[in-house]
């Protein structure tokens, strides 16, 4: 029995779209002020990327959309649906995806709704949309990963949890960049990591968040996926996993097979951190951005509590007309300005100002 | 229409009066001017005032003061154009006895700056500004101006320094008019070392807000003589409009607004630039003054700063300036400002200026009082009755 | 703000959203309902690109209170491509990097919060281009 999902009609990607914030906190800063400098020598990241005062995943939204429909050059009120996944939505009651919606010219039309599974909300979403424009309800579907992660000031994920993301616009495979060939979701309740309501920061297991969490599902999600499709990891040009450090994605890779070199385009935990919900999928906006027409390209998120969405795509000729409509991703990785502790904490709202 | 003369004037001290009221302060200043004219009644009362409601709660400005200074029952009506809510009173008092409609008026400015916080204060100023448009995106109202400043700089290639001698001579003739807020003369240092507020605005090029008020009895030139105050003939009193928002004019270097009312106040006074004895120029901001001077016609555009210096505009310049402090070392008690200058307009006519500030027997002379950034002018000119 | 105020301007801010005369063809932002030019009321909607040039900039270190959070930030004058020059914040740029006449591109940005439990607004800004 075949469990992966695929959608009745053949879509895919038509329009991909990222967006990364300007400013970088340096490891180094963090490893400062909470432990005199002693863990320099084994930092999880070098920096992670960091929002401007002005901004939410509500603005990076915006942002990264608007590089997907210029990618697409779709008309924005033929989008049936917008869809943002996050774990940092800027409201706890009052939608992400309506504001996102109006300020994309894409409402009224459209059905709007926010994701959330911790950092796989992103995945979630576009997982939905494959599904929305697969089964005929819509054209095209717009579907975001996005977050401005937060992490308790002195904890371990303070130095990962950053800021960017991506947006996916989702349509007919005869207009795809990218067509799925399937996808496959894992999930079991597995508590490595949580927020409950009102609280600031989340709550993690530590060590907890490893085996029996990310390896696990991760592993589950993507051998499943490929097993089902017939494929094995030297098929894929490239391969993205959800990277909350540098060092989990390289690990998972070499379990299921791939190789340094299929997971280094997509790979920028090092120098942005862990995205959380944005992380894989802008990874997948970078190799998006290198890929040739004929590659296959695995793209696998992990969100906490907990679940794994794998997804295999094959890249079409028209790849290489879209790409320069936008910004790329690494125009938004390098555009880096580095801002110290203080400037940070203000920004973060983690010192009050009244 | 009727000529119209001055026959009364009254000013409280410009500065943080925390044991006054807004009503007690434009009381004072109506009955002042009363008092100064030998009145005991008026046909009717204009209240310029920017504030009153956000900032002390207070509307219905016309019938408090009425009743205030005992006159409750005559025709009273606040009058709002921002910062030009003081002049803009004057003329309505100057149109109702001109008309014939009424045979007089007292016009009050009044504000009162200090009764909430400074943030409270800023927010209320920045509403003389485009509320959709400036205000509510985070212009300050020190930031639009400094806007102005920013390209006329760059237009023309000025220094901020060059701006300095401007707010200078204010401070030093401040420094002699006891109803001022500054008493203090300040330099060139100084003003470089100044805190930016909105860059390249500095505090000294800001003027200081603070409380106080000031009014005119104005009355049919004809029944002058009745009275008891020094008569002065108003030769014009004329109002200008341009956009509120910067960005909608063609030239935001240059204030059409300034440029209409000073055409038609010169028109209907029948004066060209040379007769003007001394300019009370609306100086809010530094770069206020220069725009004002070009456009009024004082000097080419681009070009006023080359009028920054003693020979100029010092006292005894070509055309002084802000002889009793201006805006800048007075106070700019925003609604109460443009009666301000025609109070001290009417003084320097009457030869009774302080000694160290009375130009040499003036016959007319100019009040600019701007709502805005530009955006309401109200050009009065005033004469010694021949 | 009032949340009617900004619900009702949220499609000039989100996506500046002005006219055009349909006689003289001149472009306004904000829409107006008489075409400053020719007088004409006969306007239709028009959507600017959102690229322009900078006039004239200022920053601001003492703001009106739903902005001190965050000062010090810079305000703008941009010519808009289309004709229209519009008052607006930069984003994404220090003071020292400021210069008039760059090209700069709208984006959609937090304008200001009502504290902690009011509205979000949202709208335009401007910043160098990121490509």
């Amino acid at each position: 029995m075949k469990m992966s999902m695929k959608p009745s009609l053949p879509v895919g990607i038509v329009g991909y779209g990222a967006y990364v914030p300007r400013y970088r906190l340096p490891a180094t800063e963090i490893a400062r002020l909470w432990r005199g400098g002693q863990d320099n020598a084994k930092l999880p990241v070098k920096q992670k990327s960091l929002p401007g005062p002005d901004e939410d995943t509500i603005t990076m939204s915006i942002e990264a959309a608007h590089n997907a429909l210029k990618r697409a050059e779709v008309d924005p009120a033929l989008i049936r649906s917008v869809w943002a996944g996050s774990e940092s939505h800027p409201y706890a009651v009052k939608p992400s995806s309506t504001i996102v919606a109006q300020a994309l010219g894409i409402a009224p039309h459209t059905t709007a709704a926010d994701f959330e599974f911790a950092c796989k909300a992103g995945t979630e979403a576009m997982q939905a949309a494959l599904g929305f424009a697969g089964s005929g309800m819509a054209q095209y579907a717009l579907a975001i990963a996005m977050d401005t992660a937060q992490g308790r000031p002195g904890d371990a994920l303070e130095y990962t949890a950053a800021a960017g993301g991506a947006a996916f616009i989702v349509g007919p495979a005869k207009d795809a960049v990218a067509i799925l060939e399937g996808s496959f979701s894992y999930t079991t309740d597995t508590p490595d990591f949580f927020r409950r309501s009102y609280q600031k920061y989340p709550e993690h297991g530590n060590r907890f968040t490893g085996e029996p969490a990310y390896f696990h599902h991760i592993s589950n999600s993507v051998s499943i996926l490929m097993e089902d499709l017939g494929l094995t990891p030297k098929d894929f040009a490239s391969a993205v996993f959800h990277q909350p450090n540098t060092k989990f994605p390289k690990k998972v890779a070499s379990q299921l097979g791939f190789t340094s070199a299929q997971i280094h385009t997509g790979l920028l935990a090092p120098v942005i951190g862990n995205t959380y919900a944005g992380a894989s999928p802008l990874g997948f906006t970078a190799v998006l951005d290198a890929a040739k027409p004929g590659d296959r390209l695995l793209l696998a998120s992990f969100g906490s509590g907990a679940g794994s969405d794998a997804f295999s795509f094959v890249v079409t000729d028209k790849i290489e007309g879209i790409r320069d409509r936008a910004p790329s991703t690494s125009d938004y990785v390098e555009r880096s300005v580095e801002v110290d502790y203080a400037t940070y904490a203000r920004w973060r709202k983690k010192i009050r100002h009244h | 229409m009727r000529e119209v003369a001055i026959v009364g004037i009254g000013q409280t001290p410009v500065e943080e009066h925390w044991d006054i009221s807004l009503r007690e302060l434009a009381a004072k200043a109506v009955l002042n001017a009363m008092d100064d004219a030998g009145a005991e009644d008026v046909d009717a009362l204009y209240v310029g005032n920017m504030l009153s409601g956000i900032l002390t709660n207070q509307e219905n400005l016309g019938a408090l003061i009425a009743e205030c200074v005992g006159l409750s029952g005559i025709e009273a009506v606040k009058i709002e154009a921002a910062c030009g809510s003081a002049a803009a009173a004057f003329r309505q008092a100057v149109l109702g006895v001109a008309s014939g409609m009424i045979d007089s008026a007292v016009a009050v400015g009044v504000e009162k700056l200090t009764e909430m916080s400074g943030r409270a204060t800023t927010h209320g100023l920045a509403t003389a500004s485009d509320g959709d448009y400036e205000m509510a995106i985070g212009l300050s109202f020190v930031a639009i101006n400094a806007l102005l400043m920013r390209r006329y700089m760059h237009e023309y290639g000025w220094e901020k320094n060059d701006f300095a001698p401007f707010v200078i001579n204010a401070h030093r003739n401040a420094a002699h008019n006891p109803n001022a807020m500054f008493q203090n003369q300040i330099n060139q240092e100084q003003y470089n070392l100044a805190k930016v507020v909105a860059d390249p605005i500095n505090l000294l090029d800001s003027s200081p807000i603070g409380d106080g008020a000031a009014a005119v009895l104005v009355v049919p030139a004809e029944d002058a003589d009745k009275y008891d105050g020094q008569v002065i003939t108003v030769a014009a009193c004329e109002i200008g409009t341009d956009t509120i928002a910067l960005d909608n004019r063609e030239d935001p270097l240059w204030l059409k607004g300034v440029e209409r009312s000073t055409a038609k106040a010169f028109r209907t006074a029948g004066v060209r630039h040379q007769d003007i004895d001394l300019f009370e120029v609306h100086d809010a901001f530094s770069i206020i003054t220069a725009l004002s001077l070009e456009a009024c016609g004082f000097a080419e555009k681009g070009q006023a700063l080359r009028m920054a210096n003693d020979e100029s505009i010092g006292l005894k310049g070509k055309l002084p300036l802000t002889t009793m402090g201006g805006l800048k070392g007075r106070g700019h008690p925003v609604g109460a400002t443009g009666l301000y200058q025609i109070v001290e307009a009417a003084t320097q006519l009457r030869g009774d200026a302080p000694d160290a500030l009375q130009i040499d027997a003036p016959n007319c002379v100019m009040a600019q009082n701007i709502g805005g950034s530009g955006a309401n002018v109200i050009t009065s000119i005033l004469k010694r009755r021949d | 703000m009032d949340i009617p105020r900004s619900w009702r301007l949220r499609n000039q801010r989100y996506l500046l959203e002005g006219n055009a005369c349909t006689s003289c063809d001149k472009k306004h932002f904000p829409p107006v309902l008489v075409c400053s030019e020719c007088k004409s009321r006969d306007l239709r909607p028009f959507t600017f690109s959102g690229k322009g040039k900078l006039y004239s900039y200022s920053t601001v270190y003492q703001a009106p209170g739903q902005f001190e959070a965050f000062v010090p930030y810079i305000v703008a004058l941009v010519d808009l491509e289309e004709g229209p020059r519009i008052t607006t914040q930069l984003t994404d740029i220090s003071p020292d990097e400021v210069r008039i006449g760059m090209p700069v591109e709208k984006v959609i940005r937090k304008i200001s919060e009502e504290g902690e439990r009011g509205l979000i607004l949202y709208g335009y800004k401007f910043r160098p281009p990121v490509d």
